[in-house]
């Protein structure tokens, strides 16, 4: 297991990164990261696997709640759009059909749907874009070539500087004991 | 038994050529995009390119002289530009049915095809918008079918089902979007790590959001992937529905039918099928993707297209039935008579006879599995499906309530070079897309991999309780059921 810096000595470590070479193996380092306490720390895959969640102990996601808020903005700003348009500020008769609900509620069916729709779509987009904070296109991890394997067939646990139980010696030892194929510390010039 | 193992009882099977390693799939699938374009892709780029001249000429000849260049005329106001509008949509339908509905129903196989599925509903719809856009005679004012405070103060109607059809494509475009671009991002990010030059890097960078792999991130990302295909399952149903509804409020014998939206959604995803397949057969054989997309996928879409065609050819069965049944003489007159017998029988036999006999050849596995039989039948399909649209459209118009009133519509030269030019549209961007975009989702297809699987090769006796009741929603999740994963 060879273990090296990334830039010279003089730095700060920000980031200790382990690779390993299976799924399987970074889920059983993860899990040994967990049940060592760590809180700022990460795994990086090329593909989410399966029982990660539960390995990391990560809570279930709150997307759906953020989710829920559009749909029901779409829901009734789809409602007061049109009951306001055709029945309120220009009321509109056509087909001899009263203009404004509850009586033509039905036939504002479609467009309820498509907006409430709609407006779900860009909740669960941005929403998700907001739980993740992305986009970030700066970040410590991409100062290590090695992982740009992450995107590609390799498995990494990041755990960050930041965390209490931090220690370059103490964490390293740690995912050098879970078998990790290569640790890496990344380090960033003291400002 | 391990649960990455096909269960071949089943008849289930590898969904990648067995032993393949995860950097082969992504080296398979990048290297689309960093290679030079094979010749092949020049030769359609070409052809592509010049039906786009086509269109353009067309277009810009019709915002010269106005709808008149087009054979639309009294009794058929609702002619090609509406068939042409209602098949591309349709098309549109399958991408999202492969990447919606059967991401619901875990349907693994899907991974190989559903990149490809969801940017021919973008470029599909695209196409179909054109047309509701050209054929207003003003195109300028089309700003009068949104919610837009307009100079005569004046809103839409919102009773309207052309409006509704305004809301449910713009919002059908709008999701399938947002849909396709949150499954890009993992993939962008690995064209972004592999890039070779600055400029790559920079422009994949830019569009990947700096996405990590990290699984804090995957844990939202794969909630937002199962809402997005879970708001799309009703969406699409909703859309070709509401197509539907053009026709089916009106008092037209032909359009005023309850049967219209099941029969137009059931239509739209055979349809898709068939284009999917088309261009999926192409792209395989240009880019040599037999790796990932297999006879296996090609085989289980041709039940798709059986199915569907049967569901298709129900319908046109149960029109017949009730226009007979109703008793009423001018629907009787239409569809007992004006269908098969008037001016338009051979368009309404180029309507049943590929949609419904054709597609029954995949009863048979020996024509399930051959390619050159596939390639044809899916043109053959498509073909049919532009006739249903023009049956349902200009031979419902052409006699309606009056004979004095009768007539008969001839397309021009511009009609034609209008829809054959989107047809050049659509191909242009795809091969586009194929270029400069994975194709296939790396991400995908990597989770549907054995490799993927925790329990993998490695002790399985040990990870094995199939006593334990605990153990197995989890050991059935780490199967792979769930395409991406679920929670």
């Amino acid at each position: 297991m060879e273990a090296k810096a990334t830039k010279s000595s003089g730095a700060v470590p920000t980031v200790i990164l382990a690779e390993f070479d299976s799924a399987r193996d970074v889920l059983h380092a993860a899990e040994k990261v967990q049940a060592a306490g760590y809180r700022n720390w990460d795994t990086h895959t090329p593909f989410p696997v399966h029982g990660m969640d539960r390995a990391m102990g990560l809570k279930d996601s709150r997307l759906g709640w953020i989710v829920l808020a559009f749909a029901l903005t779409g829901l009734s700003g789809a409602f007061v759009m049109m009951h306001w348009m055709n029945g309120v500020d220009y009321v509109t008769v056509v087909g001899d059909k009263p203009p404004g609900a509850p009586q033509t509620l039905p036939s504002m069916v479609p467009i309820l749907f498509e907006l409430t729709i709609l407006l779900s779509a860009f909740g669960a987009v941005l929403g998700m874009f907001g739980l993740n904070k992305l986009p970030r296109h700066n970040h410590p991890l991409f100062e290590s070539e090695r992982f740009r394997a992450a995107t590609d067939d390799k498995f990494f646990i990041s755990i960050e500087a930041e965390d209490p139980k931090f220690d370059v010696v103490r964490t390293r030892e740690l995912l050098e004991g879970v078998h990790a194929a290569h640790v890496e510390v990344i380090e960033e010039e003291p400002e | 038994m391990a649960y990455w193992k096909p269960i071949t009882e089943l008849g289930e099977a590898h969904l990648v050529k067995e032993g393949s390693t995860l950097a082969e799939v992504t080296e398979d699938i990048v290297k689309v995009t960093e290679n030079p374009a094979p010749r092949g892709w020049w030769i359609l780029f070409g052809i592509a390119m010049s039906l786009v001249g086509i269109f353009t000429f067309c277009v810009g000849y019709l915002f010269y002289r106005g709808v008149g260049v087009w054979g639309n005329t009294a009794p058929v106001y609702w002619a090609w530009d509406i068939t042409n509008f209602v098949w591309w949509v349709g098309i549109g339908h399958a991408g999202t049915l492969i990447s919606a509905i059967l991401f619901i129903f875990r349907q693994k196989w899907r991974t190989a095809i559903n990149r490809f599925a969801e940017a021919m509903t973008i470029f599909a719809v695209i196409c179909a918008l054109i047309f509701p856009g050209i054929h207003v005679g003003r195109p300028w004012l089309l700003y009068y079918v949104f919610p837009f405070p307009n100079q005569m103060t004046l809103w839409p109607n919102f009773k309207s089902p052309l409006l509704w059809d305004v809301f449910a494509v713009g919002t059908y475009f709008t999701v399938s979007l947002l849909f396709w671009y949150t499954g890009l991002i993992p993939d962008l990010a690995t064209l972004r790590d592999r890039s070779l030059t600055k400029w790559r890097q920079r422009i994949y960078g830019f569009f990947a959001l700096g996405w990590r792999g990290s699984n804090r991130h995957w844990r939202n990302y794969e909630r937002a992937y199962l809402i997005l295909a879970a708001i799309s399952t009703p969406l699409v149903l909703s859309v070709h529905s509401v197509v539907s509804m053009d026709f089916a409020t009106s008092v037209i014998p032909g359009w005023h039918t309850t049967i219209f939206p099941p029969y137009f959604v059931a239509g739209a995803i055979f349809s898709g099928f068939a284009m999917v397949e088309t261009v999926l057969l192409i792209a395989r054989s240009v880019f040599k993707l037999q790796r990932v997309v297999m006879m296996r996928h090609l085989e289980l879409m041709n039940k798709f297209i059986l199915l569907t065609s049967l569901l298709v050819g129900y319908a046109y069965a149960m029109e017949f039935f009730m226009a007979w049944y109703s008793g009423n003489p001018y629907e009787m007159a239409h569809f007992l008579h004006n269908r098969p017998t008037g001016p338009y029988w051979w368009a309404w036999l180029w309507m049943v006879i590929p949609n419904c006999v054709v597609p029954q050849l995949y009863w048979f596995k020996r024509c399930r599995t051959s390619i050159p039989l596939m390639f044809v039948v899916s043109i053959l399909v498509n073909i049919g499906m532009w006739f249903e649209r023009f049956v349902i459209i200009v031979s419902s118009l052409n006699r309606d309530f009056l004979p004095s009133s009768w007539g008969i519509f001839r397309p021009t030269i511009i009609d034609v070079g209008t829809f054959v030019g989107t047809i050049g549209v659509f191909f242009t961007l795809f091969l586009l897309f194929m270029r400069w975009l994975p194709m296939v989702s790396m991400t995908e297809v990597k989770a549907t991999m054995p490799q993927a699987d925790p329990h993998y090769g490695h002790g399985e006796e040990k990870h094995e309780e199939p006593h334990d009741p605990d153990h197995v929603p989890d050991a059935a999740v780490a199967g792979g059921l769930v395409p991406g994963g679920a929670e």
